[in-house]
């Protein structure tokens, strides 16, 4: 295998798109080689990371657009997503008090927990008005 | 969008929901609208079925959240059963299992229920 392959998908933000994007990291990620266990890991927080970007950075404004890049190497695939919505935090990432969100009937928090949970390394960046993050899945993880 | 339904039956006197494809930030609201029915006919004892069900995402996680204490206040419950393993771990990850009867078959909740 090459040393390094890209795959870009650029999609506007509306949560109808999510099905497309789980698909395309199914697609590539079964043809470059990561087990079944993995890409369901890596399409579930591909798919929590880019419905928080459509309801926090982008308001559900279906105008706007999220830039998905796969980069696969031979030792992982990190996958870039980026926008130019509002900076948002997602440095939290305790698992959530299930017992007592319920009792408050509040939800959330959850995706973030998953990301870092299923992913190896997670980072984000605000640049130029765009949030990047980033995050990578091993092979021999 | 044709990638998820939830369908309604009534079995043994208990409701019963069978969720069929992909849950996700899109789809929840499915689910919900469903969920809500039931509630407002005044049914708590609901089972959902998921032996149909080939992906969940947070979003669809977070609506068994926001119901629950509803019907488990007015006696009732939500039973999650017949689930694959890969739809088991995202519930796992989450510590559901401590919180919820997620159970292997239908029958297995029906049987919860008349025992009470």
């Amino acid at each position: 295998m090459k040393n390094r392959v890209t795959y870009q998908l650029d999609i506007s933000a509306s949560t109808s798109n999510l099905s497309e994007v789980r698909n395309f990291i199914g697609l590539h990620a079964g043809k470059n080689g990561f087990s079944e266990k993995q890409i369901d890991e890596i399409r579930l927080a591909v798919d929590e990371a880019v419905t928080n970007i459509i309801k926090h950075a982008y308001k559900n404004d279906e105008s706007k657009t999220i830039d998905i890049l796969l980069i696969f190497t031979p030792k992982k695939l990190c996958v870039k997503l980026t926008d130019d919505g509002k900076n948002f935090k997602l440095d939290t990432y305790e698992r959530p008090d299930l017992e007592k969100q319920i009792k408050q009937k509040k939800r959330g928090g959850m995706g973030v927990y998953l990301i870092h949970s299923l992913m190896d390394d997670v980072s984000y960046t605000r640049d130029n008005g765009k949030n990047k993050m980033e995050m990578c899945k091993n092979r021999n993880s | 969008m044709k990638n998820f339904s939830v369908k309604h039956r009534t079995q043994s006197g208990f409701s019963i929901l069978d969720l069929h494809g992909e849950l996700d930030a899109h789809t929840a609201s499915q689910l919900e609208d469903a969920l809500k029915d039931l509630i407002n006919q005044n049914r708590s004892e609901i089972i959902v079925n998921c032996s149909n069900l080939e992906y969940i995402a947070s979003a669809g996680l977070g609506v068994f959240m926001a119901y629950i204490e509803d019907v488990r206040s007015d006696g009732g419950d939500i039973k999650l059963t017949n689930m694959n393993d890969k739809v088991y771990n995202v519930f796992d990850l989450l510590g559901f299992p401590t919180l919820y009867d997620i159970l292997d078959d239908e029958s297995d909740a029906i049987n919860n229920f008349s025992n009470r």
